[in-house]
């Protein structure tokens, strides 16, 4: 019992370290193991009254109803759809505006322009979507520009399932954009100048500098983003769906998440909700280990 | 870098890129600019306006701001928000350091076991309702416990403040263990001054978080009493319920209505934006440090 042995001269050696544990391993333990375990759920006909040890096992009953169920293709498709199109618009812009901003020479324009992108960070989801629901209602600032481009009569744009993504991604563009672009901010800060200026001596114009120095000396960077984004792929702002969509939307908008939220807390369906979040988080782990894996296979650049 | 002579494509660029950035930073205020003066804003002409209100229309007033104040709600949420904000950041930093301190510590054997341990959370996670069961079960549902527990922790946080307290050097700390200091002295008064930095913007990241959050007191709270200030904007905003019941004349009442809405978010977000400019250089640091080592 080697290990046992180890653990124990650890333990004499470093006792105040282990009692300083005690509070983060609990806190880990309750928090996010045991609702692990509460994954069990997703296979019973659970009741909160019986709890986890007594309620009836269903097997795989939940999971047959969910794949089963119309809005089972409705949700995995929404959930992609929002994802895709949030990954193909919402990722490059910070990026671009990075790119942008890294060509302006005046210091103080650049701070200025810096400051103000990343306000709308700081304005919070339940404001934001007050905001939204305001300039997208029948007469509100959005939707009087839609209907002047459209040539129809103004709506509440957010009663329309057509409208509902567009003004998501759009959104989360505006609000994530500057906020976004930090990080790529500095890591343009660090591409080695020296590079610039050997390129300039052999002829490179700011174009061919830019796509052969500076967008390799931050694809690291972009990488490692990349597959964070990719981790939370699946788990799509639920809570600003929760706020923008109404029955009338659920075509476009009702999520995987979206649907564990009501099948659990709306209609306390507890066992379904579980089993459906299952999937839900089951598919996220593998996308991030997919994208993860791949990355370190072709590029050098992983999270893990 | 070399001075060289600008070619006309240069310039041309240089003049599209200004005014790109301008209109992108244009475009990211224009919204914030039109809630505040709508606010101030006479309410009939507001709700017959239909382009982006750049000034106030007709005479500015606090009119709108006065029916905000009486609503017993508003404040109620206030108190409850800033005490939420004030507990999680005292609880969260305490706990991200004590975490980042010992699994920063070179002599103890399992730290990277430690690590494994917390970072995989980051993988997997149990769900929505699993996690609600352990918070009923353990008698938090509706109770404040439930708004500052389960949130109690942050991978992200751990690792930037280990990542800060492993650029400390060893030295420090064995001089300060052959002065007699217990692991409580050298996490607090030697470590915590060194790292004074990473914890001010985890404290940061903590307040703005909590300020913002809504969906716990969703799932885990009942009764209104302990409702942050944005459960009662999403009431007011998104699911629009009316609290114009003071008597007063109907029409002035339909026309408030209009103006309210915009004075909420004006009370609920002033505060962070005026704490706004002199913490975003911190927040602009915390990115970087979060991103350093992932």
């Amino acid at each position: 019992m080697n290990v046992f042995r180890n653990i124990a001269t650890d333990f004499r050696r470093n006792k105040a370290i282990y009692f300083l544990c005690i509070p983060i391993v609990a806190w880990y333990i309750i928090f996010c193991y045991m609702p692990m375990g509460g994954i069990a759920m997703g296979f019973q006909n659970f009741s909160p009254a019986k709890g986890i040890f007594s309620s009836p096992w269903v097997g795989m009953k939940h999971f047959r109803d969910f794949f089963g169920s119309t809005y089972a293709w409705r949700s995995i498709r929404n959930t992609l759809i929002i994802s895709l199109m949030d990954l193909l618009f919402n990722f490059p812009m910070p990026i671009i505006f990075a790119l942008l901003l890294n060509e302006i020479v005046s210091h103080k324009f650049k701070r200025t322009v810096q400051t103000i992108s990343y306000l709308p960070y700081f304005i919070s989801m339940v404001v934001m979507c007050g905001i939204i629901v305001d300039f997208t209602k029948s007469g509100g600032v959005i939707s009087n520009l839609v209907s002047q481009l459209t040539g129809q009569p103004a709506q509440n744009l957010l009663g329309n399932a057509s409208y509902f993504r567009p003004i998501y991604i759009i959104s989360n563009i505006w609000q994530g954009v500057g906020y976004g672009s930090i990080i790529y901010i500095a890591a343009l800060s660090s591409v080695d100048q020296e590079l610039y200026e050997a390129a300039t001596i052999d002829g490179a114009n700011r174009w061919k500098q830019t796509l052969h120095i500076t967008l390799p000396g931050i694809s690291a960077t972009i990488i490692i983003m990349l597959i964070l984004k990719m981790g939370t792929m699946l788990a799509v702002g639920s809570e600003k769906i929760l706020l923008l969509y109404n029955p009338a939307t659920y075509e476009t908008a009702d999520v995987i998440s979206t649907l564990v939220y009501r099948k659990g807390f709306v209609d306390y369906n507890y066992g379904f909700s579980t089993a459906v979040g299952l999937f839900n988080s089951a598919v996220n782990t593998t996308l991030l280990l997919i994208t993860n894996g791949l990355s370190r296979k072709y590029s050098e650049t992983s999270l893990f | 870098m070399m001075v060289q002579k600008k070619s006309p494509s240069k310039i041309t660029f240089d003049i599209f890129n200004h005014v790109l950035l301008i209109l992108i930073a244009g475009i990211c205020i224009v919204p914030i600019i039109h809630v505040v003066f709508a606010s101030i804003s006479d309410p009939a002409l507001v709700d017959t306006y239909s382009g982006i209100i750049l000034w106030p229309l007709g005479t500015p007033s606090l009119n709108g701001y006065n029916y905000v104040f009486k609503y017993q709600k508003i404040w109620m949420g206030y108190r409850n928000t800033i005490f939420y904000v004030v507990v999680q950041c005292v609880i969260t930093s305490v706990l991200s350091i004590i975490a980042g301190y010992i699994l920063s510590r070179k002599r103890f054997r399992y730290r990277n076991v430690l690590m494994g341990f917390i970072a995989f959370t980051m993988l997997f996670n149990g769900g929505m309702v699993p996690t609600f069961m352990v918070v009923r079960n353990l008698g938090m549902y509706d109770t404040r416990w439930a708004m500052l527990i389960p949130s109690a922790m942050n991978v992200f946080y751990i690792i930037i403040m280990r990542t800060a307290i492993q650029g400390i050097p060893d030295s420090l700390e064995e001089s300060a263990r052959m002065d007699g200091a217990g692991e409580f002295i050298i996490m607090f008064r030697i470590i915590l001054p060194l790292c004074k930095a990473t914890f001010a913007v985890i404290i940061l990241f903590v307040a703005v978080y909590k300020w913002n959050e809504w969906f716990p007191a969703l799932l885990y709270l009942d009764g209104e009493s302990r409702y942050p200030l944005q459960m009662f904007l999403r009431e007011i905003l998104i699911k629009q319920v009316d609290f114009t019941n003071q008597a007063d004349a109907m029409e002035r009442l339909q026309l408030y209505k209009v103006l309210v809405k915009y004075c909420v978010i004006v009370v609920s977000t002033l505060p962070i934006l005026c704490v706004y400019p002199f913490v975003q250089k911190y927040f602009v640091t915390g990115v970087m440090i979060g991103s350093v080592k992932g």
